[in-house]
């Protein structure tokens, strides 16, 4: 177990390091490029020699890539070109209102996901059916037309919620849940689609099993034979799922958080996009890329819990 | 935006032709490529048919609401909104098909050298993937966005690259599936090239999962053009539907209706690409639409002709009150697809005295495991008690609650199943799959359930009880795991102990001490025993009384003595015959002798 944790931490840390490795070449690679969309195209050469100078992009791109590198395992991923903020400041600064966003609707599909799940797979019938068609909607409509929805009706027609306006976690909890209920609700529901339709596929199958009617012949009833034994099998699979949700959620935070005005990563690389403010998008592809490791990690490790043949092993 | 888990679809079994056919004859399907079709033609004559120009502004069109002139009204800008929607149909869809064509391209191809060469094609390709998958898609779009510009066919010509796994698994699953198939030998054989094979026995197979594969990819990639468009990092003069969303949400307060036409048609488009897709793997899976587990029960009506009657053998000092189980003319079918209904056990009666031997014997599919199921109350999914009754001690458990069917199982009535090993459950060890009945149904402490088990598994033969204890079944031998059933069975001193093939399952040296083990208990712990069997040697070896079956009814019972001295019913004498056969030649034989194989 401790082997297979390591093992993939190692391939963690190669995935993050190739990452950035092309992501610097796609980003540096055009060094020219980059002056002239700071300085506009009406600069003159000389200006934007000097400007590529200054920003030390007239040097070979593995030596200005082995400066990055060694900068950034010390925690040193340099300045923005447009607003002078710290890279690592400007991240971190917001990654953890993404964060919450994210695991929020994470945690939420994974729950109301998993509850659909079962109870289209132990009723049948209508519900199923129901359930069915909700998951092909919620599959099929992309998450920003819900946004646009959610903050039409509930936001400038209802007043329900603020159309925009984030209330971090840290000030007030009640705030931040009715800051946050409706882009987590809008990120939720592909994934609740998804995740609802593994979990009754999985919980469909595990009725069927053996051991079931073995446990079922011993006297347990059929809740405690659910609740306890088909979903713990269900859980691994459901899981796998869920760690590949979780970067398409991280995805999707991008266009919400720009259509709920939430100070996150989304808008942080939005506008450094548009800006072409490299250091910074340099930061963010590595963020993202750290960030996605360690979720993997932390579900290989729930897997592990869950499956006694990956934890003995 | 999101990323989906790809599932390859089934292999079809009609070609391409027919399953057309087949979802044009499906509304959802007809509806859904009908709207296709019309947004395809869109997509070609749209720039042509607009009535204005779609990059021309005028004041007075500055949100303007919809007229006689400008069906739709005017943008922010002041452009016709009809002609950006019809325009920007072009530029959305074909920014989408360079997406697909660029996944499929590199996808099919890679998926195809990785599965058919394998070797360093396969290691690479299955890095490369997971390097693709590491990202979220719109961070990498971002990214290229800031070093590439904002054109559209740039991020989606990436975006392909970062769709390409979709393709790649699918076919790399089909080619390493039927790379060893025995045709694909033989083409070899016969001399043809990699090529001709690849085109003619592994693309042809795969084509419309491929095609399947292809609409979803196709959603996907206009929903995320659309959403780098929304995010305004596009070139906004262009139109496209995901430009004209972003003027319609710098609008929202004051004039929403903007977004509605293109969010309209992304949704619509996104949505019956999927309901395609998913219509046709439906078709491929040949699964009819699921009526649920509790769909209206079929009408089933007591046949008119009356099945022959069994032959019983009685045998002396037979008292009713010693009756422990009494079944009665049970019927058990199964819901059919068509609405019928399948009978697999058609009028058994039986009794099992207490602390008897029972043997259930005949051949597989004659309806033993059915009846001994209805008596648990266990039946699986679509099968059901028609008709009959089943009194357990008074206890009629026909039509009985679920409740009182819990009540019965595990503390008066026990199961051994055949196949020990999936009889466990995986994610627990033996031990807590013991001690949890017992807490519950017992309602014994942790402490006692502990101590209890750990003799029984001592008791049932298994040399280290501690360790098997706490061994998850992976870690236990077949035998092993036999044994802990067993354990798990008797641990609530059930009165009926039902044996479904137990040991049918096991290595032959094991067979006889698992019967043996089986004999023991029912001794010392004085309860019934019904042995489910298709072994006429371990039904002389064991049983008291046999009931023999065959096709869904009883055709001779008695006690074992009469049934091998002096079967009536041919099919008795049949299987009698079937295992004098099989044993060596010997002088006289008394049934006691016949012993288990």
């Amino acid at each position: 177990m401790g082997n297979f944790l390591l093992r993939r931490l190692l391939s963690g840390v190669v995935l993050v390091f190739t990452i950035s490795l092309l992501a610097f070449t796609l980003l540096y690679a055009n060094s020219e490029n980059i002056a002239r969309r700071i300085l506009g195209q009406n600069a003159t050469a000389e200006l934007v020699d000097r400007k590529t100078e200054e920003l030390g992009l007239n040097r070979s791109l593995p030596q200005q890539y082995i400066e990055w590198l060694t900068n950034a395992l010390q925690g040193e991923f340099g300045k923005s070109w447009f607003t002078g903020e710290q890279v690592t400041t400007g991240v971190t600064s917001r990654f953890g209102v993404t964060l919450s966003i994210v695991l929020g609707a994470t945690i939420v599909a994974a729950v109301v996901g998993t509850l659909l799940g079962v109870v289209a797979a132990t009723r049948g019938g209508r519900t199923d059916s129901t359930v069915q068609v909700f998951s092909v909607l919620g599959f099929a409509i992309p998450g920003f037309l819900v946004a646009l929805a959610l903050v039409l009706l509930f936001s400038i027609r209802l007043g329900w919620f603020k159309a925009t306006g984030y209330i971090p976690i840290t000030t007030s909890f009640t705030g931040w849940l009715t800051s946050v209920t409706l882009p987590i609700t809008a990120l939720a529901l592909a994934t609740i689609a998804v995740v609802a339709q593994q979990v009754r596929g999985s919980v469909v199958d595990g009725l069927g099993r053996d051991y079931v009617r073995t446990l079922r012949s011993r006297g347990l009833s059929e809740r405690r034979v659910i609740t306890k034994h088909v979903l713990r099998n269900a859980g691994g699979p459901a899981l796998a799922v869920l760690a590949v949700q979780f970067i398409g959620l991280l995805g999707g935070a991008v266009i919400v958080e720009q259509i709920f005005a939430i100070p996150g990563l989304g808008q942080l690389a939005v506008s450094a996009t548009v800006k072409a403010d490299i250091p910074m998008v340099m930061g963010l592809v590595v963020a993202t890329a750290v960030l996605v490791v360690i979720v993997n990690l932390v579900i290989d490790i729930a897997q592990a819990s869950l499956n006694p043949k990956v934890r003995l092993s | 935006m999101t990323e989906f888990t790809v599932t390859p679809p089934p292999i079809p079994a009609a070609g391409r032709q027919s399953l057309l056919r087949r979802l044009l004859r499906k509304p959802v399907a007809l509806v859904s490529i009908g709207f296709l079709a019309v947004v395809a033609v869109v997509a070609v004559v749209g720039r042509a048919v607009s009535p204005h120009d779609p990059y021309t502004s005028s004041l007075d069109l500055v949100l303007a609401p919809p007229g006689a002139e400008h069906p739709l009204g005017g943008d922010s800008a002041g452009r016709d909104v009809l002609s950006r929607l019809l325009t920007g149909t072009q530029i959305s869809i074909g920014a989408a098909l360079l997406a697909l064509a660029v996944a499929l391209v590199l996808g099919v191809a890679g998926g195809l050298l990785a599965g058919y060469y394998g070797g360093v094609f396969d290691t690479v390709s299955s890095w490369l993937t997971s390097l693709v998958m590491a990202l979220p898609a719109i961070i990498v779009l971002l990214a290229a966005r800031a070093a590439l510009g904002p054109s559209i066919w740039v991020s989606m010509t990436i975006f392909g690259v970062l769709m390409s796994p979709a393709f790649h698994r699918l076919v790399y699953a089909s080619v390493s599936a039927v790379r060893h198939e025995l045709y694909v030998d033989a083409a070899r054989v016969a001399g043809l090239s990699d090529l001709r094979i690849i085109g003619r026995h592994v693309l042809w197979v795969v084509r419309a999962p491929i095609i399947i594969q292809s609409a979803i990819v196709m959603g996907i990639a206009i929903a995320v053009q659309a959403g780098l468009e929304f995010l305004g990092i596009g070139d906004l003069a262009v139109p496209s539907w995901g430009s004209m969303l972003n003027d319609g949400f710098a609008q929202i307060y004051s004039t929403p209706i903007l977004m509605l036409w293109p969010a309209l048609v992304i949704a619509l488009t996104s949505m019956a690409l999927v309901l395609v897709a998913n219509t046709a793997r439906d078709e491929l899976e040949r699964v009819s639409p699921r009526r649920g587990r509790r769909r209206r029960a079929a009408e089933w009506s007591a046949p008119q002709v009356s099945e022959p009657a069994a032959i019983v053998h009685a045998d002396a000092g037979d008292r009713p009150e010693d009756v422990l189980l009494h079944v009665r003319d049970l019927v058990v079918g199964y819901d059919q697809d068509d609405g019928g209904i399948k009978e697999v056990v058609r009028g058994v009666s039986l009794d099992i005295r207490r602390g008897e031997v029972h043997g259930l014997i005949g051949e597989s599919g004659s309806g033993k495991t059915q009846t001994a199921f209805s008596v648990l109350g266990l039946l699986p999914a679509g099968g059901r008690v028609l008709a009959g009754s089943i009194d357990f001690g008074g206890v009629e458990l026909v039509g009985a609650s679920e409740r009182v069917h819990a009540a019965v199982r595990g503390r008066r009535i026990a199961y051994v199943p055949q196949e020990p090993m999936s009889n466990l459950d995986p994610s627990f060890t033996i031990g807590s799959q013991l001690v949890e009945p017992m807490r519950v149904v017992a309602g014994l402490s942790k402490k006692e359930a502990r101590a209890r088990a750990l003799d029984l598994l001592a008791r049932v033969g298994i040399p280290d009880p501690q360790r098997t204890f706490s061994s998850y079944p992976h870690q236990v031998s077949g035998g092993m795991a036999q044994r802990a059933l067993i354990a798990g069975a008797v641990s609530c001193d059930p009165e009926l102990l039902i044996a479904d093939e137990a040991t049918t399952a096991l290595d032959v040296t094991v067979q006889a001490e698992v019967l043996d083990l089986l004999r023991d208990l029912q001794e010392e712990r004085g309860m019934a025993l019904l042995l489910v069997t298709h072994n006429f040697g371990v039904v002389a070896d064991l049983c008291d009384r046999v009931s023999v079956m065959q096709s869904g009814r009883i055709v001779e019972t008695g006690p074992v003595e009469t049934i091998f001295s002096a079967p009536q019913h041919e099919y008795t004498r049949a299987l009698h015959a079937a295992i004098l056969d099989d044993s060596t030649p010997r002088g006289a034989l008394s049934p006691r002798e016949v012993s288990a194989p």
